[in-house]
């Protein structure tokens, strides 16, 4: 277990087999430590909450970490991911939109990129006029542009309008990203909030936009709530997902009570809202929420995601979390807690996003290049602090920290191993029928996502996997095509010396198989199609004891409890 | 005919049909005795519903003005709506259908009108008898006897004429036992693990009564399944409270001093109409599109079906175990051990046998298991999720058990020979069909009624090539092993396929499941295609060698 996946660690009261130990992790795996004597735990217990809770950055894996790779290597690495070529995909810089250079040296706003797009009629007093309006500086700039539509997705922080401030910048701003459309005569303002939230945030100076101060836009709140009822949300939902000898129905109400589901649904609607407005209103949305950097970043990607097939690609959706999340700041130190900082910075924004993909996958199993493992390995990394992605808040302090120098870049190593995360139902022409995916958001199609609070848990899994046998099989399907071609390129050879051997007899081929046959050692046939673990799984999966039914045998069982007693199933692996 | 006097109106023109994800359909509406059936007159999309009578759950009616709307639910858990221009034609077709879909003479169902269009090749009528089933048994041990102690279903109405008992137990004793039971439901044999020679029996509840009715042949009975020095399990499915209450009405369970060979169980599962209550709260619960998530949770947890599969699977499991891990022999009975009784004795079955995975082996199992041990199915299937009648005896225990091996089959994808499409089927057929399989709540009345020469088999139907394709998992690799399912809330599903099956469009869902099966079918072909060629070239190969060498 890396130290900085562990979330919390928990000694519990004293048992006549030692000293319990729990640790939580941030990839929702769960272990229990039996430490025989007690100064023993107590000594782990210390270390482990300091080291996992590590006070600069430089602790981090990240500078440690070592694949040895050369350096162009590692460098290139970094290049992968292009965001100016992102752009000019999406169509920008074009007649509307261009490339500013007012935050070239984060001179109005720390916490986004150098590179911005803005509406070409938007000058640089305009600019800098609307930045000082926005909280934390974070104007109004483009997220993405739809080629087609010509309409615009924008994201900003919250304006500072208070109970009655106006800021003529920034309704020239906001103007000027309604006209850079040339179809729309209106533009929607989402403020991600629940309205009562945005409504107090006036008595702070902030707020949101006043419909009467703003040429033709139209005001909509869609209500996700804020990173501390996220963060408690999640904590409650662990709670109930990690109590023993769970009854169905206090699952379902724990899983109620949390509002977890209620939250990632919240989302999607959102999501859902925005691409609708751009692809069948043709309207341009600008989205924000309090600093714009989590409700903004999960709606602006989900929304994103539903308008553009280029993001359900694993390349595209690389892409994604680096401009949406990496580059516009996502505070993914804070958020993860990857320092010893404040823990109420800590909240599962991001999880969320990727649990609002991982809905999209089920709901649209043929549209999406990556599968369900490819979002934990995701989630995976965003936590483990290997690489450098993901460390620190911001562009301006990923430069300060020398990331591009010092730590390798996690994109090449996900692409490297892509094999892993293709999904083998996906049809790339599946979304040229469709403007949009629109998802089915009834209550009843939002399910716990038992593969991610539960990924290492198996026994509560399927004990055997369609989707792995699928993804092995359209692997052997392609080896099987290259030694088709093989074998019919060789038979061709062959044919041309004694032809009437095949046209003769191709029906021998039926005959029963020749002593050359059975030693080849390429020959499929021998080889079982599922994987071999396959029966061995069913096997460990037979411990009934796993399976939390025996109640009644616990007297007949003689298993004394081992000295390391793991609560799920797989960590006993890991120790 | 006496149909024809139910039929008011046996024909209404310019009906629209409405059905959720499909466009409305305007056409003709007839009624025959047997189905509703509406046909749309355009040449471009013809198009016809047939809706049995006895699919039918419950009507509403609603008018506005003279056009009339009938609300059909269905029994499948499937609801249309029916625009019906004219006031007096839609209430003389509301009250035709109501008529028809209520019949309450058997004979009159449609299996008994019902011609097969396709040809007999094995009558399932005869694909499982007892007497087959009793030869694979005597194959693998001789210690059981075939008793048709039940003949003239004398002994136990609700027995089969033939049973399985242990081969030292004679018929006096049997009758004896008889008397002792709720019912007449002595101790049978209900499975055999070759594994290791242990047996899981079932029977009703011993009719102790307060005062500790004893009964030597009982004990004897299920002692002699017992090997020397061994312990064996009785579980009753009713908890302790129930089982001792049960006692003041002359049942009750075995007691520790007359069975000391014998550790007692209870685990408790629910039945009748707070099952019935269940599904019905599920299924209004999965109707209601409008719910805000906490809303939905919050009835899917009310309606308790959840709860009650995993009770079930719990109680199942545990049985297996018994025999599978502890080496023990098990009795499983609830108190007349037809309902609980039968869903704990078979998916246990499920959990142990790899047979029971396969297609016949489980349509072998439903026959033995539920048809054959008397589970009312007439009385448990009369209606369905939109039921307001609240009778007792109307309960949906097949269908939990269907679910209950969803479940399993979710879990381990590749060990059942059938896909979910057969479990739908099963489903349906239990609550309305053309076939005769599941009309009767016992042996006893489908001898009665006849039934094998006067109906069709479902498994005639289900067994032809043709249609078995359709029943097949692309994924089935025979698994020899016992499969444990998880009842961990967070493994159980809502069984999407059955309860959202008419609440959402599942096309993506459908087209991906094609991709998958496409997938499965290219890889078979293309590795016969490359062992076909491997085979060419090495018998190539060898004839070089062969003149080389001459």
């Amino acid at each position: 277990i890396l130290h900085h996946h562990i979330a919390a660690v928990e000694k519990l009261a004293l048992t006549t087999s030692g000293c319990p130990l729990v640790i939580q992790c941030k990839n929702f795996r769960v272990v229990h430590f039996i430490v025989p004597r007690e100064r023993d735990c107590h000594d782990i217990y210390n270390s482990l909450l300091q080291l996992s809770k590590p006070a600069s950055y430089d602790e981090l894996y990240a500078f440690s970490y070592n694949p040895k790779q050369n350096e162009s290597k590692r460098l290139q690495g970094w290049q992968l991911i292009d965001l100016a070529e992102e752009y000019k995909r999406m169509g920008v810089p074009n007649s509307n939109w261009q490339l500013s250079d007012a935050n070239r040296d984060y001179e109005i706003c720390d916490s986004y990129p150098r590179e911005l797009y803005v509406p070409r009629t938007a000058s640089k007093p305009v600019i800098v006029g609307s930045s000082k309006f926005r909280s934390k500086g974070r104007f109004p700039v483009l997220s993405y542009y739809h080629r087609d539509k010509e309409a615009a997705i924008c994201r900003c922080s919250q304006p500072l309008s208070g109970f009655s401030a106006r800021c003529l910048e920034d309704e020239n701003m906001l103007h000027a990203i309604s006209i850079a459309n040339p179809a729309h005569h209106y533009m929607y303002v989402m403020d991600t909030r629940p309205k009562l939230n945005a409504m107090a945030n006036r008595a702070a100076g902030k707020g949101y936009e006043n419909e009467d101060n703003y040429a033709n836009i139209r005001f909509q709140f869609v209500g996700i709530e804020n990173i501390h009822v996220m963060r408690s949300s999640l904590q409650k939902l662990l709670e109930v997902s990690g109590t023993k000898a769970l009854s169905v129905n206090s699952f379902l109400s724990g899983l109620e009570n949390s509002g977890w589901l209620r939250h990632i649904k919240a989302v999607l609607d959102a999501a859902i809202f925005l691409a609708k407005a751009v692809a069948v209103e043709n309207a341009t949305v600008l989205v924000h929420c309090s600093d714009g950097w989590d409700r903004t970043s999960q709606v602006c990607s989900l929304g994103s995601l539903l308008l553009d097939a280029h993001y359900r690609t694993i390349r595209g959706f690389m892409v994604l979390i680096e401009k949406d999340w990496i580059s516009f700041g996502h505070k993914f130190s804070d958020r993860c807690g990857q320092l010893d900082g404040d823990p109420k910075e800590i909240s599962p924004v991001f999880t969320q996003f990727l649990e609002g993909v991982w809905h999209l996958t089920e709901q649209f199993p043929q549209a999406f290049e990556y599968n369900e493992a490819f979002l934990l390995q995701i989630h995976e990394h965003v936590h483990s602090c290997q690489f450098g992605n993901f460390l620190g808040n911001c562009q301006k302090e990923r430069e300060e920290l020398k990331l591009k120098e010092k730590t390798y870049s996690f994109w090449p190593f996900l692409l490297d191993e892509q094999k892993k995360y293709l999904n083998p139902l996906y049809n790339r022409d599946f979304s040229q029928k469709l403007v949009l995916l629109e998802p089915n958001t009834a209550s009843f199609n939002f399910k716990f996502w038992r593969n991610m609070y539960h990924q290492f848990d198996r026994t509560m899994h399927p004990r055997q996997s369609v989707f792995n046998l699928i993804m092995t099989m359209s692997e052997q399907n392609k080896q099987l095509e290259k030694d088709f071609k093989e074998l019919e390129a060789k038979m061709k050879q062959r044919n041309r010396q004694p032809e009437e051997l095949l046209t003769k007899e191709p029906l021998q081929s039926v005959h029963p198989a020749s002593p050359a046959l059975k030693t080849s050692p390429s020959f499929k046939k021998e080889q079982p199609l599922l994987p071999m673990n396959d029966s061995i799984r069913t096997i460990e999966g037979s411990n009934t004891a796993d399976n939390r039914y025996s109640e009644y045998m616990e007297e007949l069982s003689k298993a004394e409890p081992a000295v390391v007693s793991l609560e799920y199933g797989v960590a006993r692996m890991t120790c | 005919m006496e149909f024809a006097e139910l039929i008011k109106t046996p024909r209404a023109d310019n009906v629209v049909l409405h059905r959720p994800f499909y466009p409305a359909v305007e056409g003709t509406l007839c009624l025959t005795g047997h189905h509703l059936i509406l046909s749309s007159r355009r040449q471009d999309n013809a198009e016809e519903l047939w809706l049995l009578h006895s699919n039918i759950d419950s009507i509403e009616k609603r008018f506005v003005g003279s056009l009339g709307t009938i609300i059909i639910k269905c029994k499948d858990l499937r609801i249309i709506q029916l625009d019906i221009p004219g006031m007096e034609e839609c209430l003389n077709i509301a009250s035709s259908i109501e008529a028809l879909s209520t019949l309450d003479s058997v004979t009159l169902m449609y299996p008994f009108f019902y011609r097969p269009m396709f040809e007999v090749v094995e009558d399932g009528w005869h694909s499982f008898l007892p007497e087959r089933e009793f030869e694979l048994l005597s194959s693998v041990t001789n210690e059981w006897r075939l008793s048709y102690v039940n003949k003239e279903f004398s002994v136990c109405p609700s027995y089969p004429p033939a049973v399985t008992v242990p081969k030292s137990i004679d018929d006096e004793a049997l009758r004896r036992v008889a008397t002792f039971r709720h019912g007449g439901r002595f101790p049978v044999l209900s499975y055999y693990h070759k594994k290791n020679g242990m047996v899981m029996m079932r029977s009703s509840q011993p009719l102790t009564g307060t005062n500790g009715r004893r009964c030597k042949e009982d004990s004897a009975l299920i002692n002699a399944t017992l090997r020397a020095g061994k312990r064996g399990y009785i579980i009753d499915t009713r908890s302790l409270n129930v089982a001792q209450q049960a006692r003041a009405k002359g049942g009750g369970f075995e007691q520790e001093v007359q069975y000391p060979q014998w550790r007692r169980i209870h685990k408790s599962v629910e039945r009748y109409n707070i099952l019935q209550e269940s599904l019905i709260k599920l299924v209004e619960a999965c109707n209601d599109q409008s719910h805000n998530m906490d809303r939905w949770l919050s009835k899917l947890e009310a309606s308790n079906w959840l709860t009650h599969i995993k009770e079930i699977l719990t109680a199942a499991c545990l049985a297996a175990q018994c025999i599978d891990r502890e080496g023990a022999s098990v009795l499983v009975h609830g108190t007349e051990g037809t309902d609980s009784t039968l869903q704990i004795t078979s998916l246990a079955q499920i959990i142990l046998d790899p047979r029971c995975r396969t297609i016949r082996g489980f349509e072998a199992l439903v026959e033995r298991e539920w048809l054959q041990a008397g589970h009312p199915f007439q009385q448990r299937c009369a209606q369905s999720a939109y039921s307001n009648s609240k009778q007792k005896w109307e309960s949906p225990v097949f269908f939990l058990f269907l679910d209950c091996v969803w479940q399993t089959l979710r879990q381990f994808p590749c060990s059942f020979e059938f896909n979910e499409h057969f479990l739908i089927v099963l489903f349906e057929n239990a609550y309305a069909s053309q076939f005769g399989t599941f009309l009767g709540n016992n042996e006893s009345e489908r001898c009665k009624l006849k039934l094998p020469q006067k109906t069709m088999s479902l498994w005639s139907w289900v067994n032809q090539p043709y249609e078995l394709s359709k029943f097949k998992n692309p994924l089935f690799e025979a698994n020899s092993l016992v499969i444990w399912p998880s009842v961990a809330p967070q493994s159980l599903q809502l069984w999407e396929g059955v309860f959202l099956r008419w609440n959402r469009s599942s096309k993506f869902l459908d087209e991906a499941c094609e991709e998958m099966n496409n997938i499965i079918e290219y890889n078979k072909e293309l590795q016969a295609k490359v062992n076909a060629l491997r085979r060419q070239l090495a018998e190539l190969e060898t004839d070089d060698g062969m003149q080389e060498s001459s």
